[in-house]
């Protein structure tokens, strides 16, 4: 038993629900009682989509338990197959129909339907959403492609967009553009917008692009090992990504094509001078582990930031995570317990976080600046602008969207010199954010919050009093960085009280 | 009945045939309560013992990412809790401990039980009935049912109150209790009301605070604020407290009605009545009819949701001037209801429990101008044309009483004055 009051992901049911609800012409029908048709909510409200999602939920209740539930699961299916008409079904359990123990598999495999039936076994007491996509994804995969002819052109498939996926639907746009520079078709997309019988054809495919690792990996594997089809390492998300799954593409499939980055600005922008104040802020970074590996590189690499620290809340990543943890010479954190990652980044003082909405949340409390990068996503993940993570347009987007939080670089000046001054104080916040804006705490509130101090031995150390009148005096942007430093140099030199003149010694010794 | 009200001429529909559906239902379970429930008792914390599913559905339907000190969380069951029932008590033992030491704030402790442990039976009573022994008197445990197969969204309010009426003290005294969660400040304009009209021993259930749990006894007479409140009032009746009969106090009419048995009760004069009530009747039915424009003469049409449906239906039907096709409700309970169903006129199609797709099939062949249903099914509604309203607002929302009632017509104009503004198309 573990108490949760809110997690990075749903039941691993949901996950098929995503896969679902990408696709045309499947249908899903879920053994599962009324309460479970809330899910539905996630794609037509946080998504907006215009029609309901294909599953068919077979809502038992108490009185069916001694009685026959599981004809009440046959009757959901004949009833969904004779509606809607799918080309195919899945079908499963989820977290109380897998304790009544009915065989949703078995018991459709025995009513003659004249559509494939794929069952589904997601065990929903030790496996979570993100498994539950890509093993769906993977038993549809498993189950409806057949050998097929390479097609005569050189193609691809594009492995991984689903329902309520972050960015999918632009990201899908975005690399389909960049292989069509390089000459190279698309194939099939799946599961976001397949039907069965697309599924069927991608063997057809010269090779897959597996977009997310989070919920195509199983089925890129699978079709490599019994289609020989490649599929691509690299998630295109940041330019140096980008350029090197351009260059993975070109080595699997010998295409000569040049791709045309005329749109792309990110590099422009990040070398222009307003960009100088980006230079060496310290972010910390959380999300799926695809979107955090991504956002980690073009962090320091295209941004010029300094990781603080990095982590991921999907367990099955944690070796690559870890790994990249070491390249960057800070500590992995793999958890899916906010509490854990709100107690990290209060210990890191970052400038700012790249996370999901609950980093968001986490960043609104701590008076820390936030740009999303990963799922959960929450209705605003769904812009009705342009708005991909993917290939140029992404890497624009994405310096746009984690400049905005910062306050600007002329402005940062005017905060030092008139800090006071009614307009730049502390608490009026980056100038461009409005009414609305992720408003900083104000000195007091932001001060008598635990700042933890980063080195905590015996020998804790105290601010004396004038010291935490000075540091309070430092504009709220940098504050962190400076309280951080000025504890590590105390810790450094043995001093247990910091004064005024230990907080100036320390701004001399990290002075670049 | 009294003046206030008149059944229509051809009669209600408490005695009419009603539509009853058993297939797929799309509505919530009984968990969904605990997002105004845990707002409403400030020191009370809801555990849920339940799966992932239960923990992301209540946030889901919180629609909020976290609270700064959330007093509500699920317990999920793993796979070891699955394989051996007492260690489950156990765990739950221990989960419960930590909590309590982290929040000593929390004067009640709600164990709710979920489809999940409500299946390998893990009986949650006696859990409670453990856990009261060992954190008592500071700490209460109770514990109800919250799960789907058990209960239907609303019904979790529901059982949430009657599981407190038990442990309530006994009173020989005369009071009126005024049950189901309503927001503070409507709760507070409806006090003040009884309290002018010379009614001024009035408790509340639940009360804000452990401390205020109001008694009860063969004394007590009890008015529900609520049309989902059948096991509460039951536990009540077993009690000894006798429950008063109206309408639901939705709309000025509703409101009227709902006093008017209550003081009735307690022997108000018919001046004093008209004193206390006039100015606000007026206000309400000013504030209604400034809605109501838009409303009169279109039709409606209820999905099955909280229970609150025959009680609107009354008040868009007779103050609002709408024609309603369809009232879908999970359940009927005419001993609730009754009085709201004989005020609406014979006409629409009365259904209880849902096939959704054949209800959908009836909607779309039907065309409402306004749709009355859960968030699953608004945006795909719209995307045919459909106006809607999400039912879920209703009990998010201050409506009850006077000075909501306005508010509570404007839930059912905003769909349709929207339609009314947008203009995207080309102007030629
Ligand atoms: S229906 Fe049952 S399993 Fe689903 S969320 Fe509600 S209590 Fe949990």
């Amino acid at each position: 038993m573990k108490l949760t009051v809110w997690t990075y992901e749903g039941p691993p049911h949901v996950g098929a629900m995503r896969v679902a609800t990408g696709m045309k012409g499947l249908h899903y029908v879920l053994h599962a009682p009324q309460g479970d048709t809330y899910a539905d909510l996630l794609f037509t409200m946080i998504e907006r989509r215009d029609h309901r999602p294909p599953v068919s939920y077979t809502t038992f209740q108490a009185r069916d338990l001694g009685a026959d539930t599981a004809h009440l699961f046959k009757d959901a299916c004949r009833d969904a197959y004779d509606r809607f008409q799918p080309e195919a079904i899945i079908v499963g359990a989820s977290c109380t129909a897998e304790l009544i123990q009915d065989d949703p598999g078995g018991l459709a495999e025995t009513m003659g339907l004249p559509v494939p039936v794929i069952p589904l076994e997601l065990p929903s007491y030790q496996r979570k959403e993100n498994f539950g996509c890509d093993e769906t994804f993977f038993q549809i995969v498993k189950h409806l492609t057949r050998p097929q002819e390479l097609t005569q052109r050189i193609t691809a498939n594009l492995l991984g967009p689903t329902g309520l996926g972050f960015r999918h639907r632009d990201d899908i746009q975005e690399i389909t553009a960049i292989l069509g520079d390089l000459g190279i078709d698309v194939n099939v997309v799946a599961p976001m917008g397949a039907t069965p019988a697309d599924i069927t054809r991608l063997p057809a495919a010269h090779f897959n692009v597996l977009m997310y690792p989070e919920t195509g990996e199983a089925a890129a594997r699978w079709l490599e090992r019994n289609h020989d089809q490649p599929y691509t390492k690299i998630v295109p998300i940041g330019v140096g990504a980008t350029r090197d799954f351009i260059a993975e593409v070109r080595a699997i499939t010998g295409v000569e094509g040049q791709v045309d980055d005329s749109r792309l600005r990110l590099p422009w922008y990040s070398k222009s001078v307003d960009s100088t104040y980006l230079t060496g802020k310290r972010v910390f970074l959380f999300g799926d582990a695809t979107h955090v590996k991504a956002a980690a590189r073009i962090a320091r690499d295209e941004m010029g930031f300094e990781v603080a620290g990095l982590g991921c809340y999907n367990r099955e990543f944690a070796r690559d995570i870890r790994a990249l943890a070491k390249e960057f010479g800070v500590e992995p954190l793999i958890t899916d317990d906010y509490l854990d990652v709100e107690k990290a980044i209060e210990a890191a003082q970052p400038e700012m976080i790249l996370g999901t909405q609950m980093e968001r949340h986490i960043g609104k409390r701590l008076g820390i600046p936030c740009a999303v990068i990963s799922a959960p996503v929450h209705v605003q993940d769904f812009p009705a602008r342009y708005s991909p993570q993917m290939g140029w347009e992404g890497a624009n987007v994405i310096f746009d969207t984690w400049v905005h939080p910062l306050v600007m670089g002329l402005e940062e000046h005017l905060l030092h010199m008139f800090r006071d001054d009614f307009e730049f104080h502390d608490a009026a916040g980056p100038s461009h954010h409005g009414g609305h804006a992720p408003r900083p705490m104000d000195a007091s509130e932001r001060d008598e919050a635990p700042a933890t101090p980063v080195v905590q031995t015996d020998g804790s150390i105290v601010w004396l009093a004038d010291a935490e009148k000075e540091l309070r005096k430092i504009p709220f942007f940098v504050r962190g960085k400076a309280r951080r430093n000025t504890e590590l140099y105390a810790a450094d030199k043995g001093v247990s009280e910091i004064s005024v003149d230990t907080l100036y010694e320390a701004k001399a010794h990290y002075a670049r | 009945m009294n003046d206030y009200t008149s059944i229509p001429s051809s009669g209600g529909c408490r005695d009419l045939p009603v539509l009853k559906e058993r297939g797929q239902r799309e509505v919530f379970c009984g968990l969904t309560g605990i997002i105004w429930l845990h707002r409403k008792m400030q020191d009370a914390f809801f555990l849920v013992v339940g799966s992932r599913t239960c923990a992301h559905l209540l946030q889901s339907a919180a629609g909020v990412m976290i609270f700064a000190e959330p007093r509500f969380g699920t317990a999920i069951l793993e796979e070891k809790d699955l394989a051996g029932l007492a260690d489950a008590q156990e765990e739950l033992d221990r989960e419960v401990d930590q909590l309590l030491s982290r929040r000593p704030d929390i004067r009640q402790l709600f164990l709710v039980g979920s489809c999940p442990s409500e299946v390998i039976k893990l009986d949650l009573a006696r859990a409670a009935e453990r856990l009261t022994q060992i954190h008592a008197p500071h700490v209460r445990v109770l514990n109800y049912s919250g799960s789907g197969i058990e209960t239907t969204f609303t019904e979790g309010e529901d059982a949430c109150l009657a599981s407190m009426v038990p442990g309530l003290a006994e009173t020989r005294e005369r009071e009126l209790l005024i049950v189901g969660a309503l927001p503070d400040v409507v709760e507070d304009q409806a006090l003040g009301l009884l309290n002018d009209l010379g009614i001024d021993r009035v408790r509340t259930l639940p009360a804000r605070r452990a401390d205020d749990a109001p008694e009860v006894g063969p004394n007590t007479v009890f008015a529900l604020t609520q049309p989902f409140l059948g096991e509460t009032h039951a536990a009540l009746t077993r009690r000894g407290a006798r429950h008063i009969q109206a309408p639901f106090p939705f709309g000025e009419e509703g409101t009227t009605a709902w006093l008017r048995a209550v003081a009735d009760e307690f022997d108000v004069s018919a001046e004093t009545f008209e004193r206390v009530t006039a100015a606000p009747r007026a206000r309400a039915r000013k504030a209604i009819a400034a809605q109501a424009a838009e409303l009169n003469g279109k039709s409606v049409f209820f999905f099955p949701d909280s229970q609150l449906e025959l009680p609107l239906a009354r008040f868009l039907t007779r103050e609002c001037g709408m024609d309603a096709i369809e009232v879908g409700a999970p359940f009927i309970h005419k001993g609730l209801v009754g009085p709201d169903m004989d005020l609406i006129a014979p006409g629409p199609v009365i259904s209880e429990g849902q096939d959704v797709d054949l209800q959908l099939d009836r909607a779309r062949a039907a065309r409402p101008d306004l749709t009355v249903c859960g968030l699953g099914l608004a945006n795909p509604l719209e995307a045919e044309g459909l106006a809607t309203k999400w039912a879920i607002e209703l009990v998010f929302t201050p409506v009850h009483f006077y000075e909501q009632a306005g508010d509570l017509a404007g839930l059912f104009s905003r769909p349709l004055r929207r339609r009314e503004r947008l203009r995207l198309e080309a102007a030629e």
